[in-house]
């Protein structure tokens, strides 16, 4: 172990570094999109809805592998692909999350914004996503469990990332290095889970007073 | 205030050529079974719905061409779920239209303080927030969010519903006494009666998205448009009503045992013993009520007096027969009289009321009919309530 650590060190930190680099980012840019997508669904009419959620859970089918692969042709190899392609994968969670709970806010308080004169914008800024909050942060808390563990994969591109440790393990038949790949990514998704999970608890609406 | 005609057809028909005019500071009642679109109707005043057809007009203005937004939050809105933001604090909910339009933050914290005041809350409830309130609590915020910027028209649709009976009636009594005070103009949904008839100075009955009956409460009570109206005010109701609609013409006993001014004493007692009464009323040829005299009189005077006039008391109660009995029930009671005339608007005697007829009216408002429950009249009537109870059992 220690000495593992002596050998690997320096690597391991930089390899988590870019781990987390990639996952960060493609969970970021899934936020920014699929948060506004779910939320224009629900002024959307059910049909548009269910389009776009199908369309996102086939995403979601594609293996990761292949996805990986996929993205070679269009842009080549490093990180650039593997962000779009975990990306891609972050959407569903977020998107579905974001929908339902935004569907699941209670009629009458959307009924009582509308009717005090609020604006559409102003009833899903101030009502609608204070409502949504946690679940739709338990869609983001799900997605960023996935990515990381994903990201994983990352490496057969050249993304970097933990996943070297583990297919240089897997090619050279050293269980160090496999442990030493696979356990930092159970370590970073349990952390970033349990940051999420306090984010989480952040914006869930005070509903008694302190 | 308004002139509201609308026609709502939309393959199916929910509202259909609605014509109504409110004046300010009514409290109009809409009331009808679920489906007679009275609640259509109302959420087309504040645009939650629009029309298919017809105009809406506010002060004047056509709403239509109003900007739905500004329109809403000059019109108080108040649901039947409540509908407090349950992530904001009291204060914020009451502020909620003020903040919108952007009000100075010191105007709507003394605003907040005025309004929880006037729903009798403690001002420290302000901070609160609305899952640590009860549910009639929680309405009475629900109706002050509605006048907090300083709405005139007020929409409530069926805000007291889930409530029970009563925190309902304390509600009631708010936003009656609220109405009152304040003037505004309430438009409110409800498929309760009592309540429509308690609050409302004006109740639009509704069926099928046609208006049925537009009256004051006394006027739905005393003429229902139709069977639908009966039905909706029940049985029980009308029963229950009757004394406050009955008129004294209605209940008396007609004709009532007379004399004539010119009669010697000796017919006027022949009379009284044929009729076996102690007392005569005494009218003059055309039947106008001249006065009346009793068995004590005619003993007193028998041998001084020779004719009817000579001893008649020529100030006597009597009462008109189009008056209300709930008007003249208690003058009667009061005085202690035995029987009271009964005169037409000429003065004519029509009729006469017993104290045993009082005994009826109030005996039907409590019981109504000899149907009635058996055992109530059993308890309550001994002898009376025996023979009610054996025609009950024929029956």
């Amino acid at each position: 172990m220690m000495s593992f650590l002596q050998t690997y060190g320096a690597q391991l930190l930089l390899k988590t570094w870019q781990h987390l680099y990639i996952s960060a980012i493609a969970l970021l840019l899934g936020v920014i999109v699929a948060v506004p997508i779910g939320v224009l669904l629900t002024r959307a009419n059910d049909t548009v809805a269910n389009v776009v959620m199908s369309i996102a859970s086939m995403l979601q089918t594609i293996p990761a592998m292949a996805l990986l692969a996929l993205m070679i042709p269009f842009f080549g190899i490093g990180s650039v692909p593997a962000i779009i392609a975990l990306f891609i994968y972050s959407l569903l969670p977020i998107l579905r999350n974001t929908y339902l709970g935004m569907k699941d806010v209670e009629p009458a308080l959307i009924d009582a914004a509308k009717g005090m004169g609020m604006t559409s914008g102003q009833s899903i800024i101030k009502v609608e996503v204070p409502m949504a909050a946690p679940v739709i942060m338990a869609g983001i808390r799900l997605s960023a469990t996935y990515v990381i563990a994903w990201a994983a994969l990352a490496s057969y591109i050249g993304a970097g990332g933990l996943g070297d440790f583990i297919f240089n393990g897997l090619n050279l038949y050293r269980t160090d290095l496999i442990l030493g790949g696979s356990i930092p990514v159970i370590i970073l998704a349990l952390v970033v889970d349990w940051l999420l999970g306090k984010l989480e608890a952040a914006v869930t609406p005070r509903t008694t007073q302190a | 205030m308004e002139h509201l005609n609308k026609t709502y057809p939309g393959g199916k028909v929910a509202v259909e050529d609605f014509n109504l005019e409110i004046e300010k500071g009514e409290f109009v009642c809409f009331i009808g079974t679920s489906g007679s679109g009275k609640t259509t109707t109302m959420r087309m005043i504040n645009r939650m719905l629009s029309q298919t057809s017809g105009t809406i007009k506010l002060n004047g203005e056509d709403i239509g061409k109003m900007d739905p937004v500004k329109l809403r939050r000059q019109i108080g809105y108040v649901i039947q779920n409540i509908g407090l933001m349950p992530h904001m604090t009291i204060r914020d909910n009451i502020t909620l239209v003020p903040r919108l339009l952007k009000w100075p933050q010191e105007k709507m914290n003394e605003r907040a303080k005025e309004m929880i005041k006037l729903v009798e809350l403690p001002e420290d409830y302000l901070d609160r927030y609305p899952s640590q309130l009860s549910g009639g609590q929680q309405q009475r915020i629900g109706v002050v969010r509605a006048l907090a910027a300083d709405q005139d028209l007020v929409l409530m649709d069926e805000p007291f519903g889930a409530l029970d009976p009563i925190t309902r009636e304390a509600l009631q009594d708010l936003v009656k006494d609220l109405q009152e005070r304040l003037g505004k103009t309430f438009v409110f949904v409800t498929h309760d009666m009592d309540e429509a008839l308690k609050l409302s100075t004006r109740i639009v009955v509704m069926d099928g998205g046609k208006i049925m009956q537009v009256d004051t409460p006394d006027g739905i009570l005393r003429h229902p448009a139709n069977e639908f109206v009966e039905n909706l005010i029940g049985k029980d109701r009308l029963i229950q009503a009757r004394p406050s609609i009955t008129t004294v013409g209605q209940v008396m006993l007609k004709d009532p045992i007379a004399t004539t001014p010119g009669k010697s004493l000796t017919d006027a007692l022949r009379l009284m013993h044929d009729k076996r009464v102690d007392s005569l009323l005494v009218t003059d040829e055309a039947g106008i009520l001249k006065g009346v005299i009793g068995i004590e009189d005619v003993d007193y005077n028998f041998n001084s007096a020779t004719s009817v006039s000579d001893i008649m008391k020529k100030d006597l109660f009597y009462v008109q027969s189009s008056s209300l009995i709930r008007d003249t029930v208690e003058r009667i009671l009061k005085r202690g009289l035995k029987n009271i005339p009964v005169v037409d608007d000429n003065h004519r005697l029509v009729g006469i009321v017993t104290r045993a007829t009082l005994v009826d009216i109030v005996y039907d408002a409590l019981w109504g009919d000899e149907e009635a429950d058996e055992e109530t009249n059993n308890i309550h009537h001994g002898e009376d309530a025996d023979s009610a109870s054996a025609k009950g059992g024929e029956a």
